[in-house]
């Protein structure tokens, strides 16, 4: 395995204990091998030593909810470019969706998507499973079979299962494995063909649109659903204040749900999509900025359990159309720290406040045991700079779609160097991902 | 004709008693004295059956009708040779149930066969309740042989005369009830019986196909079929239809298979000297192992069978002689 590296002198951030404070780490056979929170501290082993000048080593962020074009749509990602994306991006695990085609909904899928991953020995590439066959809504998927392949959890993606009873029994099946199931709120038939959320801007553009409703009208249900069948249960992407409001009744109730949020909800509003600028064109829309500000407060008080980059690619042909006809979504893995940051220099988050959604958060929703800076966790880990300005230039982005609404943005935070299981899969000094 | 041994004549004249209520609709008809009473003599029937000359005249003059709805080949055969054994004239229908609005036809026919008087009707139909209607509107016994997803009384009864004649007594075996029990109208029977005799019975399979609330039946609940087959005595499989495995209720047989199906290795946690049963028709390969199924050492699936003229005969002539037959 791996020689013994020494990470000294360094901010330790470590959301999963709660601490923030100087220290260094000992990494060997890829696990992390030993934790010292002291600031003076100076190893005596011989072992080679990263001097990391007092920037913040944390461990590496866990993408729940990340697109590709593998298998089906490679044009716009592969697995690795993925992969190349989120080692400089300083993602270390990240969950491929299912909706792909074929979709991954057998075990066979999961396996093939694990294989592909672990073959490109860059970052941990981890499967989601369809909740339904073909991700459609109407027949069951494996998801005995898939858990026990790997799959960590189970989704239709942004598809909703429409037909009530067929979710009630997909939920019930599930609890026999205690499996997860995640569905994004959003009903089916208000949001057909909307681009855009209900309001006076989507009025005078002439868009489509869905009124922001119906998000906390399908989690109603949803979490409804939950309560009957007793599954374990995440809420995917939520975006709208009134959700919140849905999701904070439904835990008074004793109720336990996870709940996500987009990083790009969190950084932008309906406002930013000016004059139809389709890298804004998200799924969901973008929302009213008071819906934003409550997303934020959401984090700041841990509500939210874990913030995905929601990546989902798209090539320059789906995107240069008009609004209405441009594909959805962002590309997010190389912007995702870097962007939830600004949580902190704009909107005075704590460091692990931030970094807890992004780490330890979704490490403790899919039972990862990486996600933390313990003796015995995996090396997972990136040292970063959290005040370096960079303004980002999507034309560097490693992805092979470059659809970044951040492009031109100005932000701070650069990613210095990645481990992934004790591995330096990425180092900014050389701009090189291994 | 070779006569029936006199001795064993003797011991089931003894042990025949009037069935206790009017009709068998439900193994409620019956309390734990009246179904021993009732496993006892079913027990001499066996005796008879195993040997040369099986005929006997208890139901001579009476005429059963056989009415069933929805197709069936070993209940409608066990009851026919059943009632003949003893002596009835019987009559096998099969009338569609799918062509006429079920509720009209069911009280229609009844009426039609009710003016025909026979003494016992043995109906199955698929909609649960439907033997309880037609007992209310026919003079003869009615006699339950299965109502939509309701209760199969005579099947919980021949596999209590199995696991009698296999363990002596029921009382304190562990029993589990595999698969499909939110649509089997066998589990429903037997749970009952089961419990009333003294069993523990617990219940296995996915959520989607064990409800929720069948823990409140007195059974423990497992969706996890090795938590569920740890040291039983007796494992109960049931047969899952189909087209609920296509991804509906379950999702595949596959899935069905790896983590319900009865195999060897799953059976390895239960007691030992484990028996396992199944009602039929079986799904080879889905929920239970032809190796299982055909281990002789294991599988009583062929003495229920067996056991199923014996139980039948026990009930036709328990409501033959409360009708006045010749037992008497």
């Amino acid at each position: 395995m791996t020689a013994p590296l020494w990470i000294v002198n360094a901010r330790l951030l470590d959301p999963a204990s709660d601490h923030d404070g100087p220290g260094a780490v000992r990494i060997e056979n890829g696990r992390i091998a030993e934790v010292v929170r002291s600031a003076a501290f100076l190893p005596s082993d011989g072992a080679e030593t990263v001097d990391a000048a007092g920037l913040c080593l944390s461990p590496g962020l866990i993408d729940i909810r990340v697109k590709t074009g593998e298998p089906g749509a490679e044009p716009k990602e592969t697995l690795k470019s993925a992969a190349l994306s989120a080692a400089a991006g300083g993602v270390t695990s990240l969950v491929i969706q299912p909706d792909t085609a074929p979709a991954v909904d057998d075990p066979a899928m999961v396996d093939f998507i694990q294989r592909r991953g672990a073959a490109l020995g860059l970052v941990n590439i981890l499967a989601a499973g369809a909740a339904t066959q073909g991700c459609d809504g109407k027949l069951m998927a494996e998801i005995g079979l898939m858990q026990e392949a790997g799959a960590l959890y189970f989704t239709d993606v942004d598809q909703v299962i429409a037909d009530s009873g067929t979710l009630m029994r997909v939920m019930a099946y599930a609890t026999a494995f205690n499996a997860l199931i995640a569905c994004r709120p959003h009903d089916p038939w208000l949001s057909k063909g909307a681009v855009a959320t209900s309001g006076e801007l989507a009025t005078r553009l002439g868009l489509s649109s869905v009124p922001a409703i119906a998000e906390r009208m399908q989690m109603e249900r949803d979490l409804a659903l939950v309560e009957q069948t007793g599954v374990r249960f995440l809420v995917d992407q939520i975006s709208t204040a009134g959700a919140l409001g849905t999701l904070d009744r439904a835990r008074l109730r004793g109720l336990e749900v996870a709940a996500s949020v987009s990083i790009n909800h969190l950084r932008f509003n309906e406002v930013d999509i000016g004059d139809y600028r389709t890298f804004y064109r998200l799924d969901p829309p973008l929302r009213d900025e008071s819906d934003r500000l409550a997303l934020i407060e959401a984090v700041r008080d841990g509500r939210i359990d874990v913030i995905t980059s929601a990546h989902a690619p798209a090539p320059a042909e789906d995107k240069r159309l008009p609004f209405a006809e441009a594909a959805p979504g962002a590309v997010g893995l190389q912007t995702l720290l870097p962007a939830a940051l600004a949580l902190h220099h704009e909107d005075g988050l704590e460091l692990l406040q931030i970094l807890r959604p992004l780490t330890s958060g979704p490490a403790e929703l899919l039972g990862l045991a990486a996600g933390r800076l313990a003796e015995g966790a995996p090396a997972d880990l990136i040292l970063f700079d959290p005040d370096t300005p960079v303004v980002v230039d999507a034309g560097t982005l490693r992805s092979k779609s470059r659809n970044s609404p951040f492009d031109g943005r100005r932000l701070q935070g650069k990613v210095l160097l990645t481990l992934v299981g004790g591995r330096r899969v990425f180092e900014a000094s050389t701009g090189d991902v291994r | 004709m070779a006569q029936p041994d006199t001795d064993l004549l003797t011991v089931i004249k003894e042990r025949l008693r009037p069935f206790p209520r009017d009709h068998f609709l439900s193994v409620t008809d019956l309390n734990e004295q009246t179904a021993r009473e009732l496993l006892d003599l079913a027990d001499g029937f066996v005796e008879l059956n195993q040997g040369a000359a099986k005929s006997l005249d208890l139901m001579a003059g009476q005429t059963v009708v056989n009415l069933f709805f929805e197709n069936s080949t070993r209940t409608s055969a066990s009851f026919e040779i059943a009632a003949r054994r003893l002596g009835a004239d019987v009559v096998s229908l099969s009338p569609r149930s799918s062509s006429v609005a079920k509720g009209e036809t069911l009280i229609d026919t009844a009426a039609t066969l009710n003016a025909m008087k026979p003494d016992i009707l043995v109906v199955r139909h698929s909609a649960s309740g439907a033997a309880d209607l037609l007992s209310q509107k026919v003079g003869c016994a009615v006699v339950n042989a299965g109502d939509g997803r309701h209760e199969h009384p005579t099947q919980a009864l021949l596999d209590l005369l199995t696991l009698k004649r296999e363990f002596g007594d029921v009382g304190g075996l562990t029993v589990a009830i595999c698969g499909d029990v939110a649509h089997s109208r066998v589990a429903r029977s037997n749970v009952a019986l089961l419990s009333m005799m003294g069993a523990r019975v617990r219940l296995v399979g996915p959520p989607t196909l064990v409800p929720g609330d069948a823990d409140r039946w007195g059974c423990e609940v497992f969706h996890d079929m090795r938590q569920g087959l740890d040291g039983c005595d007796v494992v109960m499989m049931l047969r899952l239809q189909l087209e609920r495995m296509q991804g509906a209720l379950v999702p595949s047989t596959r899935e069905y298979y790896r983590f319900w199906g009865l195999d060897r290795e799953k059976l390895k946690v239960a007691a030992p000297g484990v028996r396992v049963m199944h009602p039929g028709p079986m799904n080879r390969g889905v929920e239970i192992d032809s190796d299982v199924a055909d281990d002789p050492d294991i599988s009583l699936i062929q003495t229920q069978v067996e056991m199923g003229v014996s139980a039948r005969m026990a009930v036709l002539a328990g409501l033959s002689l409360r009708r006045g037959g010749a037992g008497r």
